[in-house]
């Protein structure tokens, strides 16, 4: 495949595609044999972009490919036609479809397509130490038996478990595998088309069906990858145009071939697993009581409430400790800094660029934010793994519902709480175009982790004020998820506006999958999402910190007609400012704060500093605040414009790549921002009015 | 009589007697294994009594209720 490039490092190596039904721990099979740490969730179709890595085997070297998860091969979804596409011409010597011991029947559906396509398959089953948990036993050497390739059934979370894996790839030999029979007047039309498929890596008997179904992606890319386009022969047309006869006799047209051959799949595959999966199938009773306290009327939602304070109380006193000591480190480094420069006879202004502006800029981000995100991270990874998260899902549904959009929105959405570019990248999990729109556009009105201290520091100064303690910790977790109550209202009114303007149209069908309630392993959890969930984000967010230090220090510190540039823009800005509530610098600090929404509390202060500097992170920035004209209401406008304006640039970055559209991307930027003007003026004019300060 | 997945009360099983959906709708449910002749148990509703969740094929799957009203079902004890 074109956009995937495999590193073999030598000839004897060989590719193994990962394919498996969504949240089947395909992803937990890849990191454990791979060592990479790519990251799995508990919720269907995490995986959306491939990731590869390699393992050695006691003969070769195999180099896996993780596909994304789906259901089947019919290329109903862009990911459905990325594993397709992967299984048929991305080269790879075997096929490994993992599957979950507890619904193995339903995975079977992908077993057999995939078999169709080619003999070369390795059939996994994963979670087999749940299935046991649950009553359920799997007969393997039966299921091998009946499917002609081996079975092998793990445990993938146990890594040990995986070198049944291993050996099965070394042992690997082809053979004839199970064939799915389909009624009659298919067979048959199968049976005249076959003969004139050209022998090829394809397998015939699936491509002559594929025709049959006419499957016009698949032509697509046969047209893309073959040299010569058999697709177009005077022998295929006919025996096409032969085949379609029997077919029309039989009344199987249009969406009616493609019904038969999904039953006579489903059924196959209840045949299959007949007498070699038993007992079970049953959703346990633990699950059962779960749902009834976490979606019932009564509590479902004061839980979710109660659940969102209890995070953010815990992230925001967590992180008040660490953050005091990572600032006095890293504070204190910076007088060595000085003194390094200072012996070396820098010049002033050098050293005030780099250690003032550049280091220090970097200094703050670096502990204002990773406390917080280091807790935070994990956290959601833990109900991620839990399999809370498709209940919250389930339980925003109907709401989604009223504003035309997908339920699989609310999941996005608590991935945008992370990062609202891996949220809007993770829109692939919506197959709707439509309702994708939908969700990406809406998803930076959710504030991400690196809005989250800027909304701290002015809910503790305006709204907690004298008190102290535990009592302030949970008003501010309180008041932060009001907050963030008012986010997911607002989008809630945004998507309903989008749906009704610029992307009308009805909901489309919506499933969505409620995984079993696992027990997240805590202790890995808070490795992995520390490795790679919190020190890729700070990673990104120091590298923007890190120039828009310099370009702020240089802002405030560079005078035309003796007003820092800074002054400049805020002086011209302040006016527009002033209707919204708030004044020229804040104004100033969002836009500059366009790579970063970190920094823009650093910027605003050191706008306000007469010295141009950024003080200390232990200074008293409500004393800072108020000397510079702040109220209540400029706090709850500031509140308000953090959470709804503009996304930062990796953002907007991200929706121009997943729309591939600039006009998206500014309608992205622009619905926020109208959004956070609007509220910010209608407040102050409340403000103004009724004479609060 | 005809009735409908979405008359299912939670705690209920039937079997599928036949889908009446248009084609995109209709491939999703296949592809989750409802087809004729699936046994569904109803398991439960959310909040707002809309999406309800389906035990099919041993996975519990939410069907807002819109997209199961051209399910047809045969109740089973």
């Amino acid at each position: 495949m074109a956009d995937i490039d495999i590193k073999k490092r030598s000839d004897e190596d060989l590719v193994v595609a990962l394919a498996g039904n969504p949240n089947v721990g395909k992803s937990t099979v890849f990191n454990a044999l791979t060592g990479m740490n790519q990251h799995t969730g508990n919720w269907a179709g995490k995986t959306v972009a491939t990731a590869q890595g390699s393992c050695k085997g006691q003969k070769r070297t195999y180099h896996f490919v993780d596909i994304p998860g789906t259901y089947s091969l019919m290329a109903h979804s862009a990911e459905e036609e990325i594993a397709r596409n992967f299984i048929c011409f991305g080269g790879s010597n075997i096929t490994v479809v993992v599957c979950d011991a507890t619904c193995l029947e339903r995975n079977m559906n992908l077993v057999l397509q995939t078999l169709e396509i080619t003999e070369n398959v390795i059939v996994c089953i994963n979670l087999i130490d749940e299935a046991k948990r649950k009553g359920i036993s799997i007969d393997t050497d039966l299921l091998s038996q009946r499917l002609g390739v081996p079975v092998i059934a793990i445990t993938a979370r146990k890594r040990t478990s995986l070198s049944a894996l291993i050996d099965a790839l070394d042992e690997f030999s082809p053979s004839v595998p199970y064939r799915v029979r389909y009624p009659e007047p298919i067979e048959r039309a199968i049976s005249i088309i076959e003969p004139v498929i050209p022998e090829g890596k394809i397998n015939a008997r699936w491509l002559s069906l594929r025709l049959l179904d006419t499957d016009t992606s698949l032509e697509n890319e046969i047209r893309k990858f073959s040299d010569k386009n058999f697709l177009n022969s005077p022998d295929l047309i006919l025996a096409l145009s032969r085949a379609k006869v029997h077919l029309d006799k039989a009344d199987l047209t249009g969406d009616k071939i493609d019904d038969a051959i999904v039953t006579s799949l489903v059924n196959s595959a209840h045949e299959i697993c007949k007498d070699a999966v038993s007992g079970g199938g049953k959703y346990s009773k633990t699950d059962h009581s779960l749902d009834k306290i976490f979606t019932s009327k009564l509590f479902g939602y004061p839980i979710m409430i109660l659940l969102l304070i209890f995070i953010f109380w815990l992230t925001v006193t967590g992180a008040n400790y660490p953050s005091q000591l990572l600032s006095d480190f890293l504070f204190g480094i910076q007088n060595k800094l000085s003194d390094i420069f200072i012996s070396a006879n820098a010049p002033t202004w050098l050293h005030d660029a780099l250690v003032l502006g550049v280091y220090r800029v970097l200094a703050w981000v670096v502990s204002v934010m990773l406390p917080p995100m280091a807790i935070f991270f994990p956290l959601f990874t833990l109900l991620e793994d839990s399999g809370l998260l498709p209940r919250i899902a389930y339980n925003l549904d109907k709401p989604f519902m009223l504003s035309s959009a997908c339920g699989k929105q609310a999941l996005t959405m608590c991935m945008g709480f992370g990062c609202n570019a891996v949220g809007i990248t993770g829109c692939r999990i919506i197959d709707s175009p439509r309702e994708r729109l939908l969700a990406i556009l809406t998803n930076s009105l959710v504030p991400c982790n690196g809005r989250f201290p800027s909304l701290v520091t002015v809910i503790t100064v305006f709204f907690i004020g004298s008190a102290s303690g535990m009592v302030a910790s949970i008003s501010s977790a309180a008041v932060l998820s009001a907050i963030i109550i008012l986010g997911i209202a607002a989008t809630f009114t945004a998507t309903k506006f989008l749906s009704l303007t610029f992307l009308k149209g009805m909901p489309s069908a919506f499933t969505l999958e409620m995984p079993p309630y696992r027990r997240p392993q805590i202790l890995k959890t808070l490795v992995r999402s520390v490795f790679d969930r919190t020190l890729f984000v700070l990673g990104r967010a120091v590298a923007v910190a890190a120039p828009a230090g310099l370009i702020i220090w240089l802002a405030s510190n560079i005078n035309i007609n003796g007003l820092t540039v800074l002054q400049h823009i805020a002086d011209f800005l302040d006016p527009l400012a002033r209707l919204m509530g708030l004044d020229g610098v804040i104004l100033t600090a969002f836009i500059l704060g366009l790579p970063a929404n970190e920094i823009v509390i650093p910027i605003m202060l050191m706008a306000y500093s007469s010295l141009g500097t950024l003080p200390e992170i232990s200074a008293d920035i409500g004393l800072i605040l108020t000397e510079n004209g702040w109220t209540k209401t400029t706090a709850l406008c500031f509140i308000l414009f953090c959470l709804m304006h503009w996304p930062c640039s990796t953002s907007l970055i991200t929706v121009k790549k997943e729309t591939g559209s600039i006009k998206l991307t500014v309608l992205a930027a622009l619905l926020p921002t109208v959004m956070g003007i609007i509220a910010c003026m209608i407040v102050a004019e409340i403000a103004r009015v009724t004479g609060f300060c | 009589m005809d009735l409908r997945l979405n008359q299912l009360k939670p705690g209920e099983k039937a079997t599928v007697t036949g889908i009446e959906t248009e084609s995109a709708l209709r491939r999703r449910l296949m592809d989750i294994g409802l087809v004729e002749n699936t046994v569904v148990e109803c398991v439960g509703k959310s909040p707002m009594g809309d999406p309800v969740a389906y035990l099919i094929r041993g996975a519990v799957i939410a069907i807002r209720s819109r997209d199961c009203s051209g399910i047809s079902i045969r109740k089973s004890g």
